[in-house]
C-alpha cells in the first residue's frame, strides 16, 4: 500500500496540471451540458407544456424523429448562407478596396453605406421577391446583403489607417498610390477583413433564415415557421439548435481561416 | 564647398492662406557628405523641414534645391527614417530593408533579376550595424533598438546620397541610444554619406554632427549655425570633455531663449 502511495506522490502535481488544461478543453462541452441541464430541471419544476418550452430531451427526440427533413433544410440553409456570404466576401473586398482607395470616396460613399446598412433587411425581402420569386435567390441576396457591410467596413478602415510615416517614407522614394497600396495598404488590411470574416458569417445565418422564413418553401427557417403553424414547438427548437451548431461551426471555421492567414498579427500584439 | 542640401528664403504654411505658417524666412545650406543636425524648441518645423527636403512638401515661398536640381517633386535620392521604425510586421527583416528597391524607379526593374546582389546588400549592411543573422526574424520579434538599426538599413539600401533622420533614437533607452550613435557615426565614415539629423538631444546633435543649425520657435527659421570642432573619428568619451559640455550648455541657452522670445 505505502509503495503505491509513494509511487503516485510525483506524479500528483504533473497530474493536476494536465488536467487543468484539461479542463480548459473541456470547459465548452461541460458549460453546454450544464445549460441544458438546467434548461431541463427549469422544465420540470416549472412543469412547462411542450408548446411553450420544450425540455431539450424533447427537442434531442424531435431531431431523432424528424432527422430526414432537418438534414435536408439544414444543408438547404447553408447553402444559402454561404453562397451569399461568399458573394459578400468577394463584393465586400472589392468595394472596400475601392472606399479606402481616396478620401474623397471614402467621405462620399460612407454615409450612404451607414444609410443602407440601417435598413432592416426584412423589409428588403418582399422586394427580392418580387424581383425574383420566393425561394433560394431572396434567400442568398439577403444573407448577401447582410453580411458585406462589416467586411466592406473593415477593408477600408484597415486601408485608411496607414501609418503616416510608412507613406512618408514610400511617397520620398517615388512610390505611386498604387505602390503604397500593394505594398502597404492591402497586407495591413488583411487582420481586419479576416476578422470581419467571424461576424459576416454569422450574420449571413441571419440574413438567409428570416428570408426562409419568410419567403421560401426549403430551409430552416421554412422549416421552423411551418412546424410553428402546427405547433409542433420541440421541432420548431430543433431548428434553431441546428442553426446554433452551423453557426459555431462557420465561425470556428473562419477564426481557423484567420489565423492561418494573418497570424503574424496576433504574435506581432502580442509583443507590443 | 558643393552644397548637397540648400534651403533658399522658404516660406511653407499649411491649411490654405490663413493656415498655420509652420516655418519662415528659412535659409540653410548643408555640403556633399557633411553632418548636419537640426535643433530647436518642439513644433519648431524640424518635420517640415524633413518634408521640405524630400519633397513630399512644396514650399509656398522660396526655393529648396537638392544636389542642385530645384525640389517639384519626391526626390529618391533621399533615404529617412523616423522616430517609430514602421518595419513591415508581415515582412521579414530582411524583406523589409529590400522594400525601397521594389519602389525607386531606378532599381525596381532589375530587383527580380538581381535578387542575390541585393540581398547580399541588405545583409552587409545588417552586419554593419551589428544584427548579422537576424534578416530572417519577424520585425515584432526583434527589441525596439534593434528595430531602428534595420530601419537605418532600409533607409541606406537604396544608396541615398542624403539621408535625413527625425529623432531616429527618441524613443530608446539612453545605453542603446549611445550604441546607436556610434553605429550612425561609423556609417557616416563608412559611406559618405550627407546626413541630416532632426533631434531634440542636444548631447546627440554635438556628439554626431559636424555643423548644428539652432532653429527658433513656430513659425520656424535659422537663428544660428555652429561649426562643431571636435576631431573625427570621435569617441563616446568626447562627450565627458570640458569643450563638448560647454557647447551642449552654449545650444541649450540658445533654445530657452528661443522658447521664451515664442
Amino acid at each position: 500500500m505505502s509503495a503505491i502511495a509513494e509511487e503516485n506522490k510525483p506524479a500528483a502535481p504533473v497530474a493536476s496540471m494536465s488536467s487543468g488544461i484539461a479542463l480548459v478543453k473541456l470547459a465548452p462541452w461541460l458549460y453546454t451540458i450544464g445549460l441544458f441541464a438546467v434548461w431541463e430541471l427549469l422544465v420540470i419544476f416549472l412543469d412547462m407544456p411542450p408548446t411553450i418550452l420544450p425540455a431539450p430531451s424533447r427537442v434531442f427526440a424531435a431531431i431523432v424523429q424528424y432527422w430526414s427533413p432537418i438534414w435536408k433544410n439544414s444543408l438547404q440553409t447553408l447553402y444559402t448562407t454561404t453562397v451569399g456570404f461568399a458573394i459578400a466576401v468577394v463584393a465586400g473586398l472589392g468595394l472596400g478596396l475601392f472606399i479606402g482607395w481616396s478620401k474623397t470616396i471614402y467621405a462620399g460613399l460612407y454615409p450612404l453605406m451607414i444609410g443602407f446598412n440601417a435598413i432592416p433587411k426584412v423589409a428588403l425581402v418582399p422586394i427580392l421577391v418580387i424581383w425574383f420569386g420566393i425561394g433560394a435567390v431572396p434567400a442568398i441576396l439577403t444573407a448577401f446583403l447582410i453580411s458585406f457591410f462589416p467586411i466592406v467596413v473593415n477593408v477600408a478602415t484597415g486601408l485608411a489607417t496607414i501609418e503616416p510615416e510608412t507613406e512618408d517614407v514610400l511617397r520620398a522614394l517615388g512610390a505611386r498610390k498604387m505602390d503604397i497600396m500593394l505594398k502597404v495598404g492591402i497586407p495591413r488590411s488583411m487582420p481586419y477583413f479576416f476578422g470581419s470574416l467571424k461576424v459576416a458569417i454569422t450574420l449571413a445565418f441571419v440574413g438567409s433564415v428570416v428570408s426562409e422564413t419568410v419567403a421560401s418553401n426549403y430551409g430552416l427557417g421554412n422549416m421552423m415557421s411551418s412546424a410553428q403553424s402546427m405547433f409542433n414547438v420541440p421541432l420548431v427548437f430543433a431548428g434553431l439548435l441546428m442553426l446554433a451548431i452551423e453557426g459555431i461551426a462557420m465561425y470556428a471555421l473562419m477564426a481557423w481561416v484567420e489565423m492561418r492567414m494573418t497570424g503574424w498579427a496576433h504574435r506581432s500584439s502580442m509583443s507590443h | 564647398m558643393h552644397h548637397l542640401v540648400s534651403i533658399e528664403d522658404v516660406d511653407m504654411r499649411y491649411g490654405g492662406a490663413a493656415g498655420t505658417l509652420a516655418v519662415s524666412g528659412l535659409n540653410m545650406k548643408v555640403g556633399k557628405g557633411e553632418f548636419a543636425a537640426v535643433v530647436g524648441p518642439s513644433g519648431c518645423g524640424k518635420s517640415t523641414l524633413m518634408k521640405l527636403v524630400t519633397g513630399l512638401h512644396l514650399p509656398q515661398r522660396g526655393a529648396v534645391l537638392v544636389a542642385g536640381k530645384l525640389v517639384t517633386e519626391p526626390v529618391s535620392i533621399v533615404g529617412m527614417a523616423f522616430q517609430n521604425p514602421t518595419m513591415l510586421p508581415w515582412r521579414t527583416t530582411l524583406d523589409n530593408i529590400l522594400l525601397p528597391l521594389e519602389i525607386v524607379e531606378k532599381h525596381r526593374h532589375r530587383l527580380r533579376a538581381h535578387k542575390k546582389e541585393y540581398v547580399e546588400k541588405a545583409e552587409h549592411l545588417l552586419e554593419i550595424v551589428g544584427l548579422k543573422g537576424f534578416g530572417s526574424k519577424f520585425p515584432w520579434q526583434l527589441s525596439g533598438g534593434m528595430q531602428q538599426r534595420a530601419n537605418l538599413c532600409r533607409a541606406l539600401i537604396h544608396e541615398p546620397e542624403l539621408l535625413m533622420l527625425d529623432e531616429p533614437f527618441g524613443a530608446l533607452d539612453a545605453f542603446t541610444r549611445e550604441e546607436l550613435w556610434c553605429v550612425i557615426r561609423d556609417l557616416h565614415a563608412a559611406q559618405g554619406v550627407t546626413i541630416v539629423l532632426v533631434t531634440h538631444d542636444l548631447r546627440e546633435a554635438t556628439f554626431l554632427a559636424d555643423r548644428i543649425f539652432v532653429m527658433s520657435a513656430r513659425p520656424g527659421r535659422v537663428l544660428k549655425e555652429h561649426v562643431v570642432p571636435f576631431e573625427r573619428p570621435r569617441d563616446l568619451e568626447v562627450m565627458y570633455e570640458k569643450g563638448f559640455n560647454d557647447m551642449v550648455h552654449e545650444l541649450h541657452g540658445e533654445i530657452a531663449k528661443a522658447r521664451v522670445a515664442a
